[in-house]
């Protein structure tokens, strides 16, 4: 089969209408251009909005080592069985001091990596917390562009509070694994509150069973009304695929039930105004970098630390792009 | 900002040996650079579909089986087929002089054998990838 090749010198829309055309290159230019900060976003965002609410996304979250990229593996596989097209974007964590990083991911996504209804992008979170990238909305709204119906969003390793994956998914899928903690770690705050659907992995070893009770008993003591959706507790095994079926069947029972509560939107809009407000923070930053303001920083930092000014102060008189020094 | 590099290293065929890649991985990540490794026995089909959908700047196989004159050029060859023209190919390996020339002649820009430092391969990466616009 012949290759199709992105035609070079492309303009924005043209790279666009060569990746709706099944061009993989030109799908990776327009990540790559989702990720950089280049003018040329603001265009192609615009582009984008032709083809918003398109795509289902599906986020996955977890600790790391509990078996999310294999799991991302089996899914796929198996919404590729429908015939639908799928994008995955793998999320790792960025070093917080040389800003590299090293993205694995694709170590366990050999099934489906060479499937041409499968794209695999492997994103670093360029020192942004919360579990995703700053780029993540747009490059969602990308792949959605392009014709992907399902975009699976892997996000790094979580530990308990990383979960901005819930404003951006529409059915998040958490894992675990036996033997990460006791039933307390089940009733703490953060990750374990953000599931549509919960997953026990690698249920072929001990301690499962009683993690799957655990998790439950966390469920059912959740304020929820009668047509709330009650997250089901599932255990897969997701090197063989065992289990993963039925993850699907949740998946899709509880898209049903975004569409007919009306949560669909709810979640959209809650979704889009999380993507608002991180454009906003980060214009604020580029506008206040260009005008010098890393040294009126600085000099605030001294001043504060010289005992002349407080930090709420100094950030209100960056903010004013007053000149720092003393108050 | 300007463009943060991104790198596939890529162990093609039958060859289990991959400390040598995982050295040359960390080197370039702690360099600053985004390293995507996709694993063992990889065929030059995966290699190339996988450096065309990470958009990568570069890409280092590491081959220390003997079959570095049939992979690497069919990896290159591959890459070129989706127009990835710009995409640079380096390698290493235990891989005789001889053949380090003549697999320079195919576009694979440099091969970087046993005793390479790795603050050599990062600086190299650094000056030869090619410069992009956004």
């Amino acid at each position: 089969m012949a290759q199709k090749v992105l035609a070079e010198s492309s303009n924005v829309p043209d790279l666009l209408a060569q990746a709706q055309e099944g061009v993989p290159r030109a799908v990776a230019r327009l990540i790559s251009m989702a990720e950089s900060t280049s003018p040329l976003r603001r265009e192609l965002a615009g582009l984008l909005m032709a083809y918003s609410g398109k795509s289902r996304t599906i986020g996955i979250t977890g600790p790391p080592g509990v078996g999310k990229s294999t799991a991302v593996n089996s899914l796929v596989a198996k919404l590729r069985e429908t015939g639908a097209r799928v994008a995955v974007l793998a999320i790792d964590p960025s070093s917080p001091f040389s800003g590299g990083a090293l993205l694995g991911d694709r170590v366990r996504m050999h099934t489906v990596a060479t499937d041409p209804g499968v794209y695999i992008r492997s994103v670093s979170s360029r020192g942004h917390l919360g579990g995703l990238a700053l780029s993540t909305p747009l490059a969602v709204r990308v792949l959605e562009g392009v014709g992907y119906e399902y975009i699976v969003i892997e996000t790094v390793g979580t530990g308990q509070s990383e979960v901005e994956i819930v404003d951006h998914a529409d059915t998040t899928l958490v894992f675990m694994a036996p033997g990460t903690g006791d039933g307390v770690q089940a009733d703490k705050a953060g990750i374990l509150e953000i599931g549509d659907v919960y997953i026990v992995n690698q249920a072929d070893r001990p301690g499962s069973e009683k993690l799957r009770n655990h998790l439950r008993q966390m469920i059912d003591l959740g304020n929820r009304s009668a047509d709330d959706w009650k997250p089901p507790v599932l255990l897969t095994i997701a090197q063989t695929g065992e289990g993963i079926a039925d993850v699907l069947t949740e998946v899709r029972q509880h898209q049903l039930w975004l569409d007919s509560t009306g949560s669909a939107h709810h979640r959209r809009v809650r979704r889009v105004r999380a993507e608002i407000e991180t454009i906003a923070l980060a214009e604020l930053r580029a506008q206040q970098q260009g005008n010098g303001s890393q040294s009126r920083l600085d000099s605030l930092a001294e001043s504060v630390v010289a005992g002349e000014c407080d930090p709420w102060f100094a950030a209100q008189a960056l903010l004013a792009g007053d000149i720092g020094g003393s108050p | 900002m300007s463009h943060r590099i991104r790198v596939l290293v890529a162990k093609p065929g039958l060859d289990g040996h991959d400390r040598g890649i995982k050295v040359v991985a960390r080197a370039l990540r702690d360099a600053g650079m985004e390293v995507i490794y996709n694993g063992l026995h990889q065929t030059p089909d995966q290699i190339a579909l996988t450096a065309v959908q990470e958009d990568v700047d570069a890409v280092g196989l590491s081959i220390l089986s003997g079959a570095h004159m049939t992979l690497f050029p069919e990896v290159v060859r591959l890459l070129r087929e989706h127009g990835a023209n710009d995409v640079l190919v380096f390698g290493g390996g235990i891989i005789p002089a001889r053949d380090v020339e003549l697999l320079a002649e195919m576009d694979v820009a440099r091969v970087f054998t046993p005793g390479s430092s790795m603050a050599e391969i990062v600086e190299w990466v650094r000056e030869n990838v090619p410069v992009r616009e956004h």
